[in-house]
């Protein structure tokens, strides 16, 4: 009998396909706070660096106190004659580069001690899971605070010793994310394939964590944000005469129940924009990177 | 279980010693506590400052070289000799005494708001999971951004215009104002055991709400992403073709289940809760731990600073030891070992 | 529909013997950000008392969700029409507390992973003598003495001091097993396995299928074992159902379908399974992928991988319609050119890349081919 060959058709019944960069892309363009809460910080970041530079007054007394909010002073004058917008425009500057600068430090150390200690463990996984422990039992806000003491409220080295102290929450949770895919079998290939430690370890196990790095990464901004302004309104972080959010809501808060209670109000505004915007951003993008299955629309 | 807790107290030992030589050194970047009044001495009286600048350095025992003095202050505060305040402008305050008054007032603190945000907060977080995208879900989801959004001293600022306001309310009907918002009673409590409470109340109840909103925020935010992810395992799934009911399969199943993650994420912010417990006290106006620590972090008292930060230590390893003798009562898969 | 018309033949004919579970157009959907996902379309068949169905497929073609749908397992948002009646009740819409009367009870499910089946944090022994304890009102110690009973049945050792360990301290066959035994501990009418032994080795799978060829004896149950492993259908199973792309695509014995297969899918799977003679040759896979559930084009779903297409298979879906006897149903249109095909040159040719190739391998002469 003889055999009838058709050729299968060429009729593809797929969706089409998409990179994963823009999935996740599209996935965080489609969630609105995640929107809100990027562009209002790209708003922010503006307002601190570029209105800093553009905007005439100082942080220095210069002006009659308590005035009330006008066109030369949008937010006013505090009670020590200081442009309440300079003011504030200093804060979140501070505010945000301190954030980044903790961040950028933490994600260092945290990934690079994680990794390490999970992926060559023995002694050194130890030795790092020690030092850890170590970390956690020292009072963050006592060193910190010391160290501003000693550098007299210096943004850097409050900065600094913040990412110095909180680096280890994310250290462990690397380090259990490199003990799992230490065992998967791309890592087994690499290393048949004569990869060394330190490759496998930054080339190939790193990159799976991304996501869990992103987020961690986003959230301990919003998180430096807020422990900076605390640290200030104890008195110490940021000192005078310099200004940060924090001193700011200390000198503003005994004015609540006076007629200038707007000075407090304007700050708590902005450090609430800060962090919340941050905190929407940084949910966006764990909702984008990964999704629940079950996430169906309703 | 007896011998971890046994092998877990002699690594703490260890860690508690080398942490307390790295405080040493910190307290040593502080600086100098005595210059500024020995600069004032010298100022004052040129010629006869000299000899009792060298009392003072020596009675504060601050004239012997760096390993000499960590070692004396070591022995001295295994043995309950804490030191005293070592600025010479003022009279010795003993740093024992001071320290171990303040830690009362703010453990109490501290242990009341972790365990009721722990407790609200895992419940609140339960039925969050169950009905999402519900209206209640949605206000606790909108409530939990606010108050990672909101530092803590915010909160607790707010927290107390509200009670000045509540108490000129009580004041206007004709009552006694009851909340405290500055300052925490001297003498204690007085009065009959039903007075005493309502003071314990009034005293304790805003820095107690304070503390606890952005702990309980964070732990129903966890115990829902937890139940989230228990909700979707198959053990689950199981019951459920079992037939077990559904208050039972939640409760029961996945409730043991999600509480795992939720006391890792609690046992580690004990720290934070300290940490929080200090900013609040400023807030509120208490001598605890945090006024303490600001004003003798401002005079570079080293012996206070030592204390304060080993009791600290102390603290937090005995918490995160019971946090993990409780995590192996609640999860079988795990062996002390 | 006619669909249904062809089925219901078989069904009136069958229900003499004891109809256990009577599906009619079970049909199961999921909103999506892409687009509606029609996961079952249109599925009907009875499952007799002490029947053995089994349902093959591969990975999304609707096997799972259909008997997932007919527990009531599916998320909310899962759309199910259709009817699907068990002991003269419907159950599609079946109010929440009445279903769960008949999960773990009158229709128990075993589900894949026996690794995550189980929860973590308490003894096998409560969580068997909880499903007793679900349905029958019973103490702590009657529960616990049935999960004893139950543990023994299935062949786990040392039943008693079994029941006390944690579900991390046993294999993954004796967790099999233990999903096994909560499965039946209630005296099931149907037992619903859900690919029970995929994640197991081939010796602990022919364990696990010889308790559940011993089981359905002993209990009368009937069983519906879906798989994607032929050979685990032939061990234990009476009847087959193959399913593609959310529908049934053919249906009958096992016996008569294995042998006589008559839709080109089911003919492809057949001859994709390595075997002892096919030692040297190549292997001839289906070439292709299984459309996507969300756009569905019209006509047999198959038709793009089907060497037989042609074009009135692009226009029209085809009906089950009867095939060689009774009972054995296929969807396909040119199911007599099937008949009259050799199974192995069906997909042989497509598998190659050049026809010419692959003939000799066959011991057939290139020149005897026509276009």
């Amino acid at each position: 009998m003889p055999v009838k060959v058709a050729p299968p058709a060429e009729r593809e019944f797929t969706v089409q396909a998409r990179s994963r960069g823009q999935v996740v892309f599209r996935r965080f363009i489609r969630n609105r706070t995640a929107l809100v809460g990027s562009i209002t910080l790209i708003l922010l970041v503006l307002f601190a660096f570029v209105g800093g530079l553009l905007w005439h007054a100082g942080i220095n007394p210069d002006y009659k106190t308590f005035e009330p909010p006008s066109a030369q002073h949008p937010f006013g004058t505090d009670q020590l004659g200081r442009d309440m917008l300079a003011l504030i425009i200093r804060g979140t500057q501070f505010s945000l580069l301190i954030a980044v600068v903790v961040a950028l430090l933490v994600t260092f150390i945290g990934v690079t001690l994680g990794a390490i200690a999970g992926y060559v463990g023995g002694a050194v996984d130890s030795l790092i899971n020690r030092v850890v422990e170590l970390m956690l039992i020292l009072p963050a806000i006592v060193i910190v605070g010391v160290m501003a003491i000693r550098f007299q409220g210096s943004w850097i080295m409050v900065a600094v010793f913040l990412g110095l102290t909180t680096w280890m929450t994310l250290t462990r949770v690397i380090r259990g994310m490199v003990l799992s895919l230490r065992e998967k079998e791309f890592v087994e290939a690499a290393k048949a394939l004569g990869a060394s430690t330190a490759r496998i370890i930054f080339k190939h196990i790193v990159p799976n964590c991304a996501d869990v790095i992103i987020v961690s990464a986003t959230l301990l901004i919003a998180q430096a944000v807020l422990f900076e302004a605390a640290l200030s309104f104890i008195g110490l972080g940021v000192r005078p005469p310099d200004t940060s959010l924090g001193l700011l809501i200390n000198e503003t808060q005994n004015y609540l129940p006076t007629a200038n209670a707007w000075l407090f109000w304007i700050t708590l505004l902005f450090i609430v924009l800060i962090s919340l915007s941050v905190n929407f951003m940084g949910d966006g993008l764990r909702d984008a990177l990964d999704p629940r299955a079950n996430r169906v629309r309703a | 279980m007896v011998s971890y807790i046994l092998r877990r107290i002699l690594v703490s030992v260890v860690l508690l010693l080398v942490a307390s030589f790295l405080c040493f050194l910190l307290v040593q970047a502080l600086g100098d506590p005595i210059a500024e009044w020995a600069a004032g001495m010298r100022q004052r009286n040129p010629n006869g400052a000299d000899a009792a600048i060298a009392a003072a350095y020596q009675r504060a025992g601050l004239d012997t070289p760096l390993l000499s003095r960590y070692w004396t202050w070591l022995t001295g505060f295994v043995t309950g000799n804490w030191g005293t305040t070592v600025n010479p402008g003022q009279t010795a305050v003993e740093v024992q005494p001071k320290i171990m008054h303040s830690l009362w007032i703010t453990i109490r603190l501290v242990l009341t708001a972790e365990l009721l945000a722990i407790a609200l907060g895992a419940v609140v977080g339960v039925f969050s999971a169950v009905k999402r995208n519900s209206f209640w879900d949605y206000v606790l989801t909108a409530f939990s951004f606010l108050m990672f959004a909101l530092p803590l001293f915010c909160v607790g600022v707010l927290l107390k215009i509200g009670g000045i306001q509540f108490n000129n309310l009580l004041q206007a009907n004709g009552m006694d104002r009851w909340l405290v918002t500055a300052g925490y009673p001297p003498g204690g409590f007085t009065g009959s055991f039903g007075n005493q409470v309502v003071q314990y109340a009034g005293v304790y109840l805003l820095p107690t709400l304070c503390l606890m909103a952005i702990s309980f925020a964070l732990y129903s935010r966890y115990e829902r992403a937890s139940m989230l992810d228990v909700l979707g395992a198959d053990y689950i799934r199981t019951a459920h073709a079992k037939g077990v009911s559904s208050k039972r399969v939640i409760w029961k199943h996945a409730f043991r289940n999600a509480l795992i993650p939720l006391v890792t994420v609690g046992s580690l912010s004990i720290g934070a809760a300290f940490a929080g417990a200090i900013i609040t006290e400023t807030v509120f106006g208490w001598q605890g731990m945090g006024y303490i620590l600001v004003q003798n972090v401002n005079r570079k008292e080293p012996y206070m600073i030592l204390a304060f930060m080993m009791v600290t230590a102390v603290f937090i390893i005995l918490f995160n030891l019971i946090a993990d003798i409780a995590y192996t009562l609640l999860d079988p898969r795990i062996r002390l070992d | 529909m006619a669909a249904s018309a062809d089925v219901f033949q078989f069904g009136e004919q069958a229900s003499s013997s004891g109809v256990a579970l009577s599906v009619r157009d079970l049909s199961v959907e999921f909103p999506t950000e892409d687009g509606t996902v029609r996961a079952v379309r249109n599925i009907s068949f009875d499952l007799h008392a002490g029947e053995v169905l089994g349902v093959v497929g591969e990975s999304g073609s609707g096997k799972s969700v259909s008997s997932m749908a007919l527990m009531g397992l599916l998320p909310k948002s899962a759309k199910i029409t259709g009817s699907v009646k068990f002991g003269g009740n419907e159950l599609i819409g079946l109010p929440e507390k009445q279903l769960r009367n008949v999960r773990g009870n009158g229709i128990a499910m075993i589900f894949q992973d026996p690794m995550t089946s189980l929860n973590p944090v308490y003894t096998v022994g409560w969580q068997l003598a909880e499903a007793y304890q679900a349905h029958h009102k019973a103490n702590k110690k009657q529960a616990w003495n049935r999960a004893l009973e139950v543990l023994e049945i299935v062949g786990i050792p040392q039943p008693d001091r079994r029941a006390k360990q944690y579900p991390f301290e046993f294999s993954g066959g004796m967790r099999q097993r233990v999903m096994i035994a909560m499965a039946v501990i209630n005296d099931p009418t149907i037992i619903i396995a859900d690919e029970p032994t995929t994640a197991l080795d081939v010796t602990v799978q022919a364990q696990v299928l010889d308790t559940l060829r011993q089981l359905k004896d002993e209990f009368s149950a009937a069983i519906i074992m879906i798989t994607h492993d032929l050979g685990v259908v032939t061990g234990i199973a009476d009847r087959v159902q193959v399913m593609y792309a959310g529908t049934m695509v053919e249906t009958g014995s096992v016996q008569s379908v294995f042998t006589r297969a008559r839709m080109p899918y089911t003919v492809g799977l057949l001859s994709s399974i390595p075997r002892a003679e096919t030692i040297g040759t190549r292997l001839t896979p289906i070439k292709g992928a299984p459309p996507s559930l969300i756009n569905m084009p019209t006509g047999c779903p198959f038709s793009p991988r089907c060497p037989l297409s042609r074009a009135d298979c692009l226009s029209v879906e085809p009906e089950l319609v009867m095939v060689d006897e009774i009972g054995h149903l296929a969807r396909c249109l040119h199911w007599d050119e099937v008949a009259a095909t050799d199974p192995r040159l069906l997909f042989a040719a497509a598998a190659a890349t050049d026809i010419d190739d692959v003939l000799p391998d066959l011991g057939i002469d290139p020149g005897l081919v026509t276009e």
